[in-house]
């Protein structure tokens, strides 16, 4: 378990030394779609009774970083070592497709999560949060940053340039996470668009994790987890085949 | 004792490429192994291949008896593999590099090796450097040093001194020449032909994914290309009873073949006869790059 051990040691270190582009960053980011979100709509719109606006967005806000940077850590730490070629300091010892496998997933939920909480401390500072379900909370943070920390190995692995990995964090990560009631509440939306919110895992994701903060939401939680557990199990299942199989690593 | 690497009809289909054809070799416990082939002949594959980084379509590997499949752990704790391409982690120093190299292997508390394998390479004071910020020379130093962290009983060099400059060349092959002393089994390719025949005592050469040569260095020299005796007469002629040995001439100078040491000799004592003098003599022998371009040319050792 000792190589396990140090190759999380070293995906946590990796992006812990560039911490200004891999936590200030998206953290930052996060805080401007505050500023701006609560500026313009903060008289306007109230989701949920006794709650104000931009202590709605906050959970929002909160899952959407712990996805994107669960994504980007793990991919980018791939799709780096493999063209650069030091994925090989990985390949050549005796670590198990599982250690592979774990350490990854787990170092971009270390990512994620240091995300999140800088997000929060900032977001405490704007709006009084309160947090009735933690379990809740942390679930949804979990197996959420867990389905987007395997599609972050998979695209990894399967990119074989900086470009195809853009593709999939333009054109799926963040219409899938922007799209899935971030900003709102689908009950603001058209039938039609509410029923293909409902297709959206994310929206799951983002509903019950904001239901661990003010105990709504759009949906049960149960029914959020029962949507998003099957997720993480069956892209666990893929990309652990996928690590076996050394496709794309071990030709 | 076990052998060090064994292959047993290892065969290598890429989409488009057939790069091992079936290859069937022993390296022993001790041995520095030279594996030589012109590029594309299959060498980086099968060293792949041992290494665990590449999956043979057939055939069998194992590292001091450990399959690189079945037994993937303990074969690559037997294999210490220095790239060919000058890779490294932007993100880490030399001693990081190192020590996470270490934890990989299972082995903490390492600094001890660290620093031995440091000093030997002339790394000491670069420990603390961040490794992109080295020349290609030392990055290459590096290299080695990972693959020695876990002191593997078996180490594998893919071309090792490409674009190494003279000095480092030097250092690095007697440090490479002490570990074998100790009792490391050495495995290099090179394009470095002088290199190969200079440090290793047997040679296995690659052509189209097949071995067309495997023997002892100096028995490839031996049978591998012709030894010559090139003289300089006066006055300026062959007796009869040489012509038949006459390889070439050049004004005064004749280049007689010479299968057998024995020969030299008679060609003496007929020379005498004639009453030929020689102002000059030279033996020239075949080098292994000699060797190496018949044998790939299509003859055989």
């Amino acid at each position: 378990m000792s190589g396990f051990r140090t190759l999380l040691y070293k995906e946590i270190l990796r992006f812990w030394k560039v911490l200004v582009q891999t936590v200030g960053a998206p953290v930052l980011t996060a805080l401007l779609y505050l500023l701006i979100f609560s500026h313009v709509l903060e008289d306007h719109v109230q989701v949920y009774p006794g709650v104000h606006y931009t202590a709605f967005l906050m959970p929002g806000l909160i899952m959407m970083s712990i996805l994107q940077n669960a994504f980007a850590n793990a991919s980018s730490s791939l799709i780096q070592s493999k063209i650069t070629g030091n994925i090989v300091f990985v390949l050549l010892p005796p670590l198990s497709y599982l250690e592979f496998f774990l350490a990854y997933l787990i170092a971009a939920l270390v990512r994620g999560f240091t995300v999140g909480l800088g997000v929060l401390l900032v977001g405490l500072w704007f709006a009084d949060i309160e947090m009735r379900h933690p379990l809740w909370i942390l679930a949804f943070a979990l197996a959420s940053g867990a389905v987007f920390a395997c599609m972050g190995i998979l695209a990894g692995i399967w990119a074989n340039q900086y470009d195809n990995l853009a593709a999939v964090q333009n054109f799926i990560i963040m219409p899938l996470t922007f799209l899935s009631g971030v900003f709102f509440s689908i009950h603001s939306l058209s039938p039609f668009w509410q029923s293909v919110s409902h297709l959206n895992p994310v929206f799951y994701m983002i509903d019950g994790f904001r239901y661990g903060f003010f105990g709504q939401g759009d949906v049960d939680p149960w029914l959020g987890l029962a949507v998003v557990t099957p997720f993480v199990l069956l892209l666990s299942l893929l990309t652990l085949a996928m690590l076996k199989s050394g496709y794309k690593l071990r030709h | 004792m076990t052998t060090a690497v064994r292959l047993r009809g290892v065969e290598k289909h890429f989409p488009r490429v057939h790069a091992l054809r079936g290859v069937d070799l022993d390296i022993e416990p001790g041995e520095f192994f030279a594996l030589l082939g012109p590029n594309g002949a299959g060498k980086t594959t099968l060293i792949s291949i041992l290494a665990g980084l590449t999956r043979a379509t057939a055939g069998s590997v194992q590292i001091m008896g450990f399959d690189v499949i079945r037994e993937y752990r303990q074969a690559r704790r037997a294999l210490g593999v220095v790239p060919q391409e000058l890779v490294y982690d932007p993100f880490f120093t030399v001693r990081e590099t190192l020590r996470l190299q270490s934890g990989y292997f299972g082995i903490r508390h390492n600094d001890a090796w660290i620093d031995e394998l440091l000093a030997n390479l002339g790394l000491a004071d670069k420990a603390d450097t961040y490794t992109r910020r080295l020349s290609g020379g030392m990055k290459r130093r590096v290299l080695v040093a990972q693959a020695l962290v876990h002191r593997p009983p078996v180490i594998v060099l893919d071309e090792p001194t490409a674009g190494v400059d003279v000095e480092l060349r030097q250092s690095l092959w007697s440090f490479i020449r002490r570990l074998n002393r100790q009792g490391h089994t050495v495995v290099l390719t090179t394009h470095y032909l002088e290199e190969a025949e200079a440090l290793c005592e047997r040679v296995a050469m690659l052509k189209e994914g097949r071995i067309v040569a495997l023997d002892r260095t100096e028995n490839l020299l031996r049978a591998g290309a012709e030894r010559r005796l090139a003289l300089e007469l006066d006055p300026p002629e062959l007796p009869v009873s040489l012509q038949h040995r006459l390889v070439a001439r050049e004004g005064a100078r004749f280049i007689l073949d010479l299968p057998d040491y024995g020969d030299l000799e008679a060609i003496l004592a007929g020379l005498r006869a004639a009453g030929i003098g020689i102002r000059d003599m030279s033996l020239t022998q075949a080098d292994l790059e000699e060797v190496f371009l018949k044998i790939m040319r299509g003859g055989t050792a």
